[in-house]
Protein backbone atom coordinates (compact mmCIF):
# COMPACT_ATOMS: atom_id res chain seq x y z
CA UNK A 1 0.00 0.00 0.00
CA UNK A 2 1.31 3.14 -1.32
CA UNK A 3 2.24 6.73 1.09
CA UNK A 4 -0.95 7.96 -0.23
CA UNK A 5 -4.22 6.93 -1.88
CA UNK A 6 -5.09 8.98 -5.50
CA UNK A 7 -8.08 10.34 -3.18
CA UNK A 8 -5.42 11.81 -0.66
CA UNK A 9 -3.99 13.59 -3.27
CA UNK A 10 -7.28 14.75 -4.39
CA UNK A 11 -8.09 16.26 -1.36
CA UNK A 12 -4.95 17.93 -1.19
CA UNK A 13 -5.43 19.40 -4.09
CA UNK A 14 -8.93 20.74 -3.38
CA UNK A 15 -7.63 21.84 -0.03
CA UNK A 16 -5.35 23.65 -2.19
CA UNK A 17 -8.24 25.05 -4.45
CA UNK A 18 -10.07 26.06 -1.75
CA UNK A 19 -7.42 28.04 0.47
CA UNK A 20 -6.26 29.54 -2.56
CA UNK A 21 -9.64 30.69 -3.95
CA UNK A 22 -11.22 31.80 -0.72
CA UNK A 23 -7.70 33.88 0.15
CA UNK A 24 -7.50 35.40 -3.71
CA UNK A 25 -11.18 36.06 -3.38
CA UNK A 26 -11.23 38.17 -0.16
CA UNK A 27 -8.34 39.98 -0.26
CA UNK A 28 -9.40 42.82 -1.72
CA UNK A 29 -12.66 42.39 0.25
CA UNK A 30 -10.67 42.35 2.97
CA UNK A 31 -8.26 45.40 2.70
CA UNK A 32 -11.29 47.96 2.16
CA UNK A 33 -13.36 46.92 5.40
CA UNK A 34 -9.76 46.60 6.73
CA UNK A 35 -9.78 50.78 5.52
CA UNK A 36 -13.44 51.47 6.38
CA UNK A 37 -12.65 50.27 10.06
CA UNK A 38 -9.21 52.02 10.37
CA UNK A 39 -9.27 55.09 8.53
CA UNK A 40 -12.73 56.11 8.21
CA UNK A 41 -15.40 57.30 10.58
CA UNK A 42 -18.76 55.73 9.02
CA UNK A 43 -21.94 55.21 11.22
CA UNK A 44 -22.64 51.23 12.53
CA UNK A 45 -18.55 50.86 12.37
CA UNK A 46 -19.02 49.11 15.20
CA UNK A 47 -21.70 46.85 13.84
CA UNK A 48 -19.23 46.25 11.35
CA UNK A 49 -16.60 45.40 13.12
CA UNK A 50 -19.29 42.63 15.12
CA UNK A 51 -20.60 41.19 12.05
CA UNK A 52 -16.71 40.54 10.73
CA UNK A 53 -15.48 39.25 13.71
CA UNK A 54 -18.67 36.82 14.88
CA UNK A 55 -17.15 33.51 12.72
CA UNK A 56 -13.46 34.46 14.63
CA UNK A 57 -15.65 33.66 18.18
CA UNK A 58 -18.66 31.48 16.91
CA UNK A 59 -17.93 27.62 16.88
CA UNK A 60 -17.49 27.32 12.50
CA UNK A 61 -20.23 24.61 13.23
CA UNK A 62 -22.21 27.30 13.86
CA UNK A 63 -21.52 29.63 11.20
CA UNK A 64 -21.45 26.76 8.83
CA UNK A 65 -25.50 26.15 9.79
CA UNK A 66 -26.10 30.04 9.18
CA UNK A 67 -24.55 29.86 5.80
CA UNK A 68 -26.99 26.55 5.26
CA UNK A 69 -29.74 28.22 6.38
CA UNK A 70 -28.51 31.61 4.04
CA UNK A 71 -27.65 29.66 0.69
CA UNK A 72 -29.92 26.58 1.59
CA UNK A 73 -32.77 26.22 -1.39
CA UNK A 74 -35.29 28.33 0.49
CA UNK A 75 -32.55 30.71 2.12
CA UNK A 76 -32.21 34.52 1.43
CA UNK A 77 -29.40 33.72 -1.00
CA UNK A 78 -29.94 30.45 -1.91
CA UNK A 79 -33.55 31.26 -3.40
CA UNK A 80 -31.82 34.52 -5.44
CA UNK A 81 -28.74 32.01 -6.90
CA UNK A 82 -31.35 29.27 -7.55
CA UNK A 83 -33.57 31.39 -10.30
CA UNK A 84 -29.59 31.45 -11.86
CA UNK A 85 -29.33 27.63 -11.32
CA UNK A 86 -26.47 28.14 -9.46
CA UNK A 87 -25.75 25.41 -6.43
CA UNK A 88 -23.91 26.56 -3.24
CA UNK A 89 -24.50 23.35 -1.19
CA UNK A 90 -22.66 20.04 -1.13
CA UNK A 91 -20.43 21.71 -4.05
CA UNK A 92 -17.31 23.56 -4.40
CA UNK A 93 -18.26 26.85 -3.98
CA UNK A 94 -20.01 26.21 -0.91
CA UNK A 95 -16.24 24.89 0.08
CA UNK A 96 -14.74 28.20 -0.49
CA UNK A 97 -17.38 30.24 1.21
CA UNK A 98 -17.08 28.40 4.30
CA UNK A 99 -13.53 28.98 4.44
CA UNK A 100 -14.02 32.73 3.49
CA UNK A 101 -16.34 33.38 5.71
CA UNK A 102 -14.57 31.45 9.31
CA UNK A 103 -11.03 33.25 7.59
CA UNK A 104 -12.26 36.48 6.61
CA UNK A 105 -11.66 37.93 10.48
CA UNK A 106 -8.39 37.10 10.67
CA UNK A 107 -7.35 38.88 7.21
CA UNK A 108 -9.16 42.05 7.96
CA UNK A 109 -7.42 41.92 11.71
CA UNK A 110 -4.20 41.76 10.33
CA UNK A 111 -4.69 44.45 7.47
CA UNK A 112 -6.33 46.55 9.66
CA UNK A 113 -3.25 46.49 12.49
CA UNK A 114 -1.08 46.85 9.53
CA UNK A 115 -2.99 50.31 8.95
CA UNK A 116 -3.13 51.80 12.05
CA UNK A 117 0.57 51.42 11.84
CA UNK A 118 1.07 53.74 8.86
CA UNK A 119 1.71 57.07 10.19
CA UNK A 120 -1.31 59.08 8.75
CA UNK A 121 0.88 62.00 7.81
CA UNK A 122 2.13 60.21 4.70
CA UNK A 123 -1.26 60.36 3.49
CA UNK A 124 -1.62 63.85 4.60
CA UNK A 125 1.86 64.64 2.23
CA UNK A 126 0.61 62.74 -0.29
CA UNK A 127 -2.55 64.73 -0.20
CA UNK A 128 -0.56 67.99 -0.17
CA UNK A 129 1.74 67.06 -3.05
CA UNK A 130 -1.33 66.39 -5.41
CA UNK A 131 -2.79 63.28 -4.80
CA UNK A 132 -6.43 62.13 -4.70
CA UNK A 133 -8.19 60.23 -1.48
CA UNK A 134 -7.54 57.00 -3.65
CA UNK A 135 -4.52 57.60 -5.29
CA UNK A 136 -2.95 58.41 -1.71
CA UNK A 137 -4.53 54.53 -0.63
CA UNK A 138 -3.43 52.96 -3.84
CA UNK A 139 -0.17 54.80 -3.65
CA UNK A 140 1.18 55.29 0.02
CA UNK A 141 -1.59 53.50 2.62
CA UNK A 142 -1.45 50.06 0.80
CA UNK A 143 2.21 49.69 0.07
CA UNK A 144 2.87 50.46 3.36
CA UNK A 145 0.46 48.09 4.78
CA UNK A 146 2.09 45.68 2.19
CA UNK A 147 3.36 43.32 5.08
CA UNK A 148 0.47 43.00 7.17
CA UNK A 149 -1.67 42.05 4.02
CA UNK A 150 0.48 39.15 3.07
CA UNK A 151 0.31 38.04 6.99
CA UNK A 152 -3.55 38.41 6.81
CA UNK A 153 -3.32 36.27 3.24
CA UNK A 154 -1.20 33.65 5.00
CA UNK A 155 -3.57 33.35 8.60
CA UNK A 156 -6.32 33.21 6.30
CA UNK A 157 -5.01 30.49 3.61
CA UNK A 158 -3.50 28.25 6.60
CA UNK A 159 -7.11 28.96 8.20
CA UNK A 160 -8.72 27.00 4.63
CA UNK A 161 -6.45 24.76 4.84
CA UNK A 162 -7.55 23.35 8.41
CA UNK A 163 -11.14 24.28 8.02
CA UNK A 164 -13.73 21.70 8.72
CA UNK A 165 -16.68 22.60 10.41
CA UNK A 166 -18.61 25.15 8.38
CA UNK A 167 -17.18 23.25 5.39
CA UNK A 168 -18.91 19.97 6.51
CA UNK A 169 -22.33 21.64 6.69
CA UNK A 170 -22.39 23.40 3.80
CA UNK A 171 -20.38 21.32 1.49
CA UNK A 172 -20.64 17.70 2.64
CA UNK A 173 -17.81 15.33 2.43
CA UNK A 174 -17.94 14.56 -1.15
CA UNK A 175 -14.99 12.69 -2.25
CA UNK A 176 -13.12 14.33 -4.98
CA UNK A 177 -15.94 17.22 -4.91
CA UNK A 178 -15.60 18.74 -1.51
CA UNK A 179 -13.20 16.43 0.69
CA UNK A 180 -10.52 18.49 1.82
CA UNK A 181 -7.63 17.25 3.74
CA UNK A 182 -9.45 17.71 7.57
CA UNK A 183 -12.49 16.01 6.04
CA UNK A 184 -10.84 13.24 4.78
CA UNK A 185 -9.20 12.77 8.12
CA UNK A 186 -12.02 12.72 9.67
CA UNK A 187 -13.46 9.90 7.41
CA UNK A 188 -10.01 7.68 7.89
CA UNK A 189 -10.56 8.14 11.59
CA UNK A 190 -14.01 7.39 11.78
CA UNK A 191 -13.74 4.47 9.59
CA UNK A 192 -12.05 0.70 10.82
CA UNK A 193 -8.49 0.33 10.24
CA UNK A 194 -7.99 4.36 8.70
CA UNK A 195 -5.83 5.01 11.29
CA UNK A 196 -2.29 4.68 9.28
CA UNK A 197 -4.00 6.63 6.58
CA UNK A 198 -5.39 9.45 8.71
CA UNK A 199 -1.58 9.56 10.17
CA UNK A 200 0.18 10.00 6.78
CA UNK A 201 -2.55 12.92 5.37
CA UNK A 202 -1.68 14.66 9.02
CA UNK A 203 1.65 14.54 8.11
CA UNK A 204 0.98 15.99 4.67
CA UNK A 205 -0.87 19.27 6.50
CA UNK A 206 2.06 19.32 9.08
CA UNK A 207 4.28 19.56 5.73
CA UNK A 208 1.89 22.26 3.79
CA UNK A 209 1.43 24.64 7.14
CA UNK A 210 5.21 24.95 7.63
CA UNK A 211 5.74 25.80 3.48
CA UNK A 212 3.05 28.56 4.21
CA UNK A 213 4.90 29.62 7.19
CA UNK A 214 8.12 29.43 5.58
CA UNK A 215 7.28 31.08 2.08
CA UNK A 216 5.53 34.24 4.41
CA UNK A 217 8.41 34.60 5.96
CA UNK A 218 11.08 34.93 3.02
CA UNK A 219 7.86 36.93 1.03
CA UNK A 220 8.02 39.30 4.38
CA UNK A 221 11.90 39.74 4.51
CA UNK A 222 12.00 40.67 0.54
CA UNK A 223 9.28 43.27 1.44
CA UNK A 224 11.15 44.41 4.71
CA UNK A 225 14.35 44.70 2.41
CA UNK A 226 12.91 47.03 -0.02
CA UNK B 1 1.21 86.48 -2.68
CA UNK B 2 -2.05 88.21 -1.21
CA UNK B 3 -3.57 85.60 1.78
CA UNK B 4 -6.63 86.29 3.34
CA UNK B 5 -7.29 84.49 6.38
CA UNK B 6 -10.31 84.84 8.74
CA UNK B 7 -10.92 81.91 10.39
CA UNK B 8 -12.19 79.85 13.83
CA UNK B 9 -11.41 76.28 15.07
CA UNK B 10 -12.41 74.54 18.05
CA UNK B 11 -9.89 71.37 19.08
CA UNK B 12 -11.25 70.37 22.32
CA UNK B 13 -10.14 72.95 24.92
CA UNK B 14 -8.00 74.81 22.61
CA UNK B 15 -9.51 77.08 20.04
CA UNK B 16 -7.99 79.14 17.23
CA UNK B 17 -9.36 82.94 15.58
CA UNK B 18 -7.12 83.99 13.25
CA UNK B 19 -7.40 86.93 11.46
CA UNK B 20 -5.12 88.49 8.77
CA UNK B 21 -4.04 89.43 5.58
CA UNK B 22 -0.74 89.20 4.30
CA UNK B 23 1.31 90.46 1.12
CA UNK B 24 5.24 89.59 0.47
CA UNK B 25 7.05 87.02 -0.42
CA UNK B 26 8.66 85.85 2.43
CA UNK B 27 6.45 85.62 5.84
CA UNK B 28 7.07 84.22 8.86
CA UNK B 29 4.76 82.73 11.67
CA UNK B 30 6.19 82.97 14.65
CA UNK B 31 4.93 81.65 18.54
CA UNK B 32 5.81 79.29 20.79
CA UNK B 33 4.75 75.55 20.51
CA UNK B 34 1.06 75.27 20.83
CA UNK B 35 0.30 78.61 19.88
CA UNK B 36 -1.64 77.57 17.67
CA UNK B 37 0.96 77.92 14.41
CA UNK B 38 0.28 74.18 13.35
CA UNK B 39 -3.51 73.91 13.58
CA UNK B 40 -3.18 77.46 11.05
CA UNK B 41 -0.82 75.35 8.91
CA UNK B 42 -3.35 72.47 8.30
CA UNK B 43 -5.90 74.64 7.56
CA UNK B 44 -4.12 76.49 5.07
CA UNK B 45 -2.95 73.51 3.64
CA UNK B 46 -6.87 72.10 3.95
CA UNK B 47 -5.56 69.62 6.05
CA UNK B 48 -8.13 70.26 8.57
CA UNK B 49 -11.12 71.98 8.22
CA UNK B 50 -11.89 74.93 9.77
CA UNK B 51 -15.34 75.40 11.89
CA UNK B 52 -15.86 78.75 9.70
CA UNK B 53 -14.76 81.58 8.39
CA UNK B 54 -13.08 82.24 4.76
CA UNK B 55 -9.82 81.92 3.08
CA UNK B 56 -7.84 83.04 0.03
CA UNK B 57 -5.30 83.04 -1.96
CA UNK B 58 -4.72 85.01 -4.74
CA UNK B 59 -7.95 86.08 -5.01
CA UNK B 60 -9.03 82.52 -5.01
CA UNK B 61 -11.10 81.11 -2.84
CA UNK B 62 -9.71 78.07 -0.51
CA UNK B 63 -12.01 77.97 1.94
CA UNK B 64 -15.77 79.75 2.62
CA UNK B 65 -18.11 78.09 5.13
CA UNK B 66 -20.74 80.71 3.86
CA UNK B 67 -20.82 78.96 0.40
CA UNK B 68 -19.76 75.64 1.23
CA UNK B 69 -16.64 75.98 -0.82
CA UNK B 70 -13.75 73.80 0.51
CA UNK B 71 -10.97 72.78 -1.64
CA UNK B 72 -9.27 69.41 -1.01
CA UNK B 73 -5.49 69.49 -0.05
CA UNK B 74 -4.49 68.19 -3.61
CA UNK B 75 -7.08 71.24 -5.38
CA UNK B 76 -5.39 73.73 -3.46
CA UNK B 77 -1.71 74.18 -4.73
CA UNK B 78 -0.52 74.70 -1.33
CA UNK B 79 2.92 73.03 -0.86
CA UNK B 80 3.62 71.75 2.83
CA UNK B 81 7.41 71.10 4.28
CA UNK B 82 6.64 69.23 7.34
CA UNK B 83 8.70 69.14 10.57
CA UNK B 84 9.78 65.66 9.80
CA UNK B 85 9.89 65.48 6.12
CA UNK B 86 7.57 62.48 5.60
CA UNK B 87 9.26 61.16 3.31
CA UNK B 88 7.58 57.89 1.76
CA UNK B 89 10.12 54.77 3.34
CA UNK B 90 9.17 52.46 0.30
CA UNK B 91 10.50 54.29 -2.28
CA UNK B 92 13.76 55.99 -3.13
CA UNK B 93 14.87 59.42 -3.29
CA UNK B 94 13.94 60.04 -6.59
CA UNK B 95 10.61 58.37 -6.79
CA UNK B 96 9.53 60.54 -4.23
CA UNK B 97 10.54 63.77 -5.69
CA UNK B 98 8.74 62.91 -8.84
CA UNK B 99 5.82 61.92 -6.62
CA UNK B 100 4.07 65.48 -6.56
CA UNK B 101 5.45 66.42 -10.08
CA UNK B 102 3.46 63.52 -11.97
CA UNK B 103 0.70 64.27 -10.19
CA UNK B 104 1.07 68.04 -11.31
CA UNK B 105 -1.32 69.15 -14.84
CA UNK B 106 1.57 70.25 -17.64
CA UNK B 107 0.53 73.78 -17.80
CA UNK B 108 1.12 73.97 -14.41
CA UNK B 109 4.56 72.65 -14.32
CA UNK B 110 7.15 75.31 -14.56
CA UNK B 111 10.25 74.11 -12.87
CA UNK B 112 12.31 71.26 -14.15
CA UNK B 113 13.63 68.88 -11.80
CA UNK B 114 16.93 68.52 -13.04
CA UNK B 115 17.09 72.44 -11.79
CA UNK B 116 15.90 71.85 -8.23
CA UNK B 117 17.82 69.02 -7.99
CA UNK B 118 21.04 70.87 -8.40
CA UNK B 119 20.43 74.33 -6.88
CA UNK B 120 19.23 71.71 -3.68
CA UNK B 121 22.25 69.54 -4.26
CA UNK B 122 20.62 66.21 -4.26
CA UNK B 123 22.25 64.83 -7.36
CA UNK B 124 24.34 61.85 -5.89
CA UNK B 125 21.34 60.79 -3.27
CA UNK B 126 18.56 60.16 -6.24
CA UNK B 127 18.73 55.98 -6.44
CA UNK B 128 19.50 55.94 -2.13
CA UNK B 129 16.44 54.61 -0.35
CA UNK B 130 15.52 57.48 2.18
CA UNK B 131 16.24 55.55 5.44
CA UNK B 132 20.03 56.90 3.94
CA UNK B 133 19.65 60.31 4.48
CA UNK B 134 20.51 62.25 6.71
CA UNK B 135 18.25 64.79 8.59
CA UNK B 136 19.69 67.48 6.28
CA UNK B 137 19.30 65.41 3.05
CA UNK B 138 15.52 64.72 4.12
CA UNK B 139 14.25 68.22 4.71
CA UNK B 140 16.46 69.58 1.12
CA UNK B 141 14.72 65.94 -0.45
CA UNK B 142 10.97 67.09 1.24
CA UNK B 143 11.45 70.82 0.16
CA UNK B 144 12.32 69.73 -3.51
CA UNK B 145 9.60 67.62 -3.39
CA UNK B 146 7.07 70.18 -2.57
CA UNK B 147 8.84 72.47 -4.92
CA UNK B 148 8.15 70.33 -7.64
CA UNK B 149 4.49 70.51 -7.69
CA UNK B 150 5.04 74.16 -8.36
CA UNK B 151 2.91 75.06 -5.97
CA UNK B 152 1.36 79.09 -5.45
CA UNK B 153 2.68 79.09 -2.30
CA UNK B 154 4.67 76.61 0.33
CA UNK B 155 4.06 76.28 3.93
CA UNK B 156 7.38 75.35 5.91
CA UNK B 157 6.14 73.93 9.74
CA UNK B 158 9.36 74.19 11.66
CA UNK B 159 11.52 72.76 8.99
CA UNK B 160 14.68 73.36 10.73
CA UNK B 161 13.41 72.01 14.70
CA UNK B 162 15.38 68.98 15.51
CA UNK B 163 18.23 69.36 13.41
CA UNK B 164 21.86 70.38 15.30
CA UNK B 165 22.94 74.54 14.98
CA UNK B 166 25.70 72.82 12.56
CA UNK B 167 23.46 71.31 10.30
CA UNK B 168 20.71 73.94 10.51
CA UNK B 169 22.83 76.38 9.12
CA UNK B 170 24.81 74.25 6.73
CA UNK B 171 20.89 73.74 4.78
CA UNK B 172 19.63 77.27 5.54
CA UNK B 173 21.94 78.66 2.46
CA UNK B 174 20.41 76.10 0.44
CA UNK B 175 16.94 77.57 1.42
CA UNK B 176 17.59 81.55 0.69
CA UNK B 177 19.40 80.80 -2.32
CA UNK B 178 16.38 78.55 -3.28
CA UNK B 179 14.03 81.01 -2.45
CA UNK B 180 16.14 83.74 -4.18
CA UNK B 181 16.55 81.97 -7.73
CA UNK B 182 12.39 80.41 -8.10
CA UNK B 183 9.80 83.13 -7.22
CA UNK B 184 7.46 81.06 -4.63
CA UNK B 185 6.01 82.73 -2.28
CA UNK B 186 7.33 81.35 1.55
CA UNK B 187 4.89 80.55 4.32
CA UNK B 188 7.85 80.12 7.20
CA UNK B 189 6.71 78.65 10.80
CA UNK B 190 8.89 78.70 13.67
CA UNK B 191 9.50 79.34 17.29
CA UNK B 192 12.86 80.26 16.84
CA UNK B 193 13.48 84.08 16.45
CA UNK B 194 17.23 83.40 14.19
CA UNK B 195 15.67 81.03 11.85
CA UNK B 196 12.97 83.65 11.48
CA UNK B 197 15.62 86.35 10.91
CA UNK B 198 17.49 84.51 8.21
CA UNK B 199 14.34 83.29 6.61
CA UNK B 200 11.62 85.63 6.42
CA UNK B 201 10.89 90.04 5.98
CA UNK B 202 7.88 89.85 8.03
CA UNK B 203 6.44 87.99 10.35
CA UNK B 204 2.82 87.33 12.59
CA UNK B 205 3.00 85.93 15.58
CA UNK B 206 0.72 83.78 17.17
CA UNK B 207 -0.47 83.35 20.90
CA UNK B 208 -3.03 81.37 22.15
CA UNK B 209 -4.41 80.89 18.84
CA UNK B 210 -4.76 84.22 18.02
CA UNK B 211 -2.69 86.62 15.90
CA UNK B 212 -1.23 88.81 18.02
CA UNK B 213 1.00 90.87 15.96
CA UNK B 214 2.26 91.65 12.69
CA UNK B 215 5.56 93.24 12.05
CA UNK B 216 8.81 93.45 10.22
CA UNK B 217 10.65 90.52 11.48
CA UNK B 218 13.79 92.70 12.41
CA UNK B 219 11.24 95.16 14.57
CA UNK B 220 10.42 91.44 16.09
CA UNK B 221 14.16 91.11 17.03
CA UNK B 222 14.76 94.15 18.45
CA UNK B 223 11.56 94.35 20.50
CA UNK B 224 11.41 90.64 22.05
CA UNK B 225 14.98 91.18 23.66
CA UNK B 226 13.71 92.33 26.71
CA UNK B 227 12.82 88.67 27.46
CA UNK B 228 14.93 87.26 30.17
CA UNK B 229 17.90 84.74 29.13
CA UNK B 230 17.68 85.86 25.52
CA UNK B 231 20.12 88.66 24.66
CA UNK B 232 19.45 90.47 21.15
CA UNK B 233 21.92 88.63 18.44
CA UNK B 234 23.51 91.75 16.09
CA UNK B 235 23.45 90.10 12.34
CA UNK B 236 26.47 91.06 10.21
CA UNK B 237 25.84 90.47 6.94
CA UNK B 238 30.05 91.05 5.86
CA UNK B 239 31.53 90.54 2.35
CA UNK B 240 34.68 87.97 1.00
CA UNK B 241 37.60 88.05 3.96
CA UNK B 242 41.13 89.41 3.25
CA UNK B 243 44.05 88.02 5.08
CA UNK B 244 45.53 90.65 7.79
CA UNK B 245 48.81 88.85 9.52
CA UNK B 246 46.73 85.92 11.16
CA UNK B 247 43.15 87.47 11.02
CA UNK B 248 40.72 88.13 8.75
CA UNK B 249 39.47 91.62 7.31
CA UNK B 250 35.91 92.03 6.19
CA UNK B 251 34.08 95.15 4.81
CA UNK B 252 31.33 96.28 6.55
CA UNK B 253 29.59 99.44 5.19
CA UNK B 254 32.41 101.89 5.45
CA UNK B 255 34.61 100.09 7.95
CA UNK B 256 36.57 97.03 8.28
CA UNK B 257 35.90 94.65 10.80
CA UNK B 258 39.06 92.33 12.08
CA UNK B 259 37.56 88.42 13.01
CA UNK B 260 39.27 85.12 13.93
CA UNK B 261 37.45 83.18 11.55
CA UNK B 262 37.84 82.67 8.19
CA UNK B 263 34.32 82.67 6.15
CA UNK B 264 34.41 81.90 2.47
CA UNK B 265 33.79 83.75 -0.55
CA UNK B 266 30.95 85.66 -1.48
CA UNK B 267 28.34 87.02 1.61
CA UNK B 268 29.35 85.67 5.18
CA UNK B 269 26.47 85.86 8.09
CA UNK B 270 27.50 86.40 11.42
CA UNK B 271 26.20 86.22 14.73
CA UNK B 272 27.34 88.97 17.46
CA UNK B 273 25.92 88.87 20.87
CA UNK B 274 25.10 92.21 22.18
CA UNK B 275 26.56 91.91 25.33
CA UNK B 276 30.06 91.12 23.68
CA UNK B 277 30.09 94.98 22.69
CA UNK B 278 31.66 96.82 25.07
CA UNK B 279 31.29 101.03 25.11
CA UNK B 280 33.98 103.41 25.83
CA UNK B 281 33.76 107.00 26.49
CA UNK B 282 36.91 107.80 24.00
CA UNK B 283 39.28 105.97 22.16
CA UNK B 284 41.30 103.78 24.41
CA UNK B 285 45.12 104.27 23.29
CA UNK B 286 45.63 100.45 23.06
CA UNK B 287 43.57 97.38 23.96
CA UNK B 288 43.63 93.79 23.26
CA UNK B 289 40.27 93.99 21.23
CA UNK B 290 40.73 94.46 17.60
CA UNK B 291 38.13 96.20 16.56
CA UNK B 292 37.43 99.86 17.49
CA UNK B 293 34.13 101.43 15.96
CA UNK B 294 33.61 105.13 16.57
CA UNK B 295 29.52 105.61 16.76
CA UNK B 296 26.87 107.44 17.49
CA UNK B 297 24.02 106.76 20.03
CA UNK B 298 20.74 106.86 18.61
CA UNK B 299 18.51 105.35 21.35
CA UNK B 300 18.60 104.11 24.90
CA UNK B 301 16.06 101.87 26.10
CA UNK B 302 15.62 100.54 29.71
CA UNK B 303 14.11 97.49 30.77
CA UNK B 304 14.80 96.26 34.72
CA UNK B 305 18.58 96.40 34.78
CA UNK B 306 19.58 96.36 31.40
CA UNK B 307 19.67 98.88 28.68
CA UNK B 308 20.00 98.52 25.22
CA UNK B 309 21.86 101.01 23.37
CA UNK B 310 21.34 101.29 19.82
CA UNK B 311 24.92 102.62 17.98
CA UNK B 312 24.94 104.19 14.43
CA UNK B 313 28.11 103.55 13.05
CA UNK B 314 28.71 104.70 9.62
CA UNK B 315 25.54 102.91 7.32
CA UNK B 316 24.91 100.19 9.90
CA UNK B 317 23.50 100.27 13.08
CA UNK B 318 24.49 98.03 15.92
CA UNK B 319 22.55 97.30 18.69
CA UNK B 320 24.65 96.81 22.57
CA UNK B 321 23.54 96.20 25.68
CA UNK B 322 25.06 97.30 28.66
CA UNK B 323 23.74 98.16 32.30
CA UNK B 324 22.18 101.08 33.61
CA UNK B 325 25.05 101.34 36.40
CA UNK B 326 27.46 101.68 32.82
CA UNK B 327 24.87 104.02 31.39
CA UNK B 328 25.23 106.69 33.95
CA UNK B 329 29.10 106.55 34.35
CA UNK B 330 29.80 106.88 30.26
CA UNK B 331 27.32 109.97 30.70
CA UNK B 332 25.31 108.34 27.69
CA UNK B 333 22.60 110.33 25.55
CA UNK B 334 21.22 110.23 22.54
CA UNK B 335 23.56 111.91 19.63
CA UNK B 336 26.46 111.11 21.87
CA UNK B 337 29.90 110.02 20.04
CA UNK B 338 31.14 106.92 21.85
CA UNK B 339 33.67 104.28 21.01
CA UNK B 340 32.45 100.46 20.40
CA UNK B 341 35.04 98.26 20.96
CA UNK B 342 34.63 94.55 19.90
CA UNK B 343 36.97 91.91 20.34
CA UNK B 344 37.88 89.35 16.84
CA UNK B 345 36.63 86.47 18.64
CA UNK B 346 33.42 87.73 19.79
CA UNK B 347 31.76 86.95 16.01
CA UNK B 348 30.31 83.83 15.42
CA UNK B 349 29.71 82.44 11.64
CA UNK B 350 26.45 81.31 11.28
CA UNK B 351 26.72 80.90 7.30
Amino acid sequence: MSFLQPSDIQAIILSFKVACTATVLSTPLGIGVAYLLAHTRIPGKTVLEGVVNLPLVLPPVVVGYLLLVLFGRNGWIGQVLARFDIHIIFTLTGAIIASSVVGFPLLVRSIRLGMESVDASYNKASRTLGAGPWDAFLTITLPLSGRAVLAGMTLMFARSLGEFGATIILAGNIPGVTQTIPLAIYEYTSSPGGDRMALSLCFVSILLSFIVLLASGAATRTLNKR
Amino acid sequence: MQLEVAVHKKLGPFSCNAEFSLTGRRVGIFGASGSGKSTLMHMLAGLLKPDSGRISLGGVTLFDSSTGINLKPEKRRIGVVFQHAHLFPHMSVRRNLLYGWRRTPEQDRHLQPEAIIEVLGLEHLLDRGVGMLSGGERQRVALARTVLTCPRLILMDEPLTGLDEELKFQIIPYLIKFFSTFDIPLLFISHALLEMRLMTEQVLVVEGGQVAKQMATEELARTSWATPRHGYANLLRLGRPKPRGDLWAYQWGDMHLILTEKGKDGENIFELDAREILLFKRHPEATSARNLLPCIVRKLFTVGNRVRVELQCGPDQLIAQIVPESMRELELAEGKEIVAVIKASAFRRLM
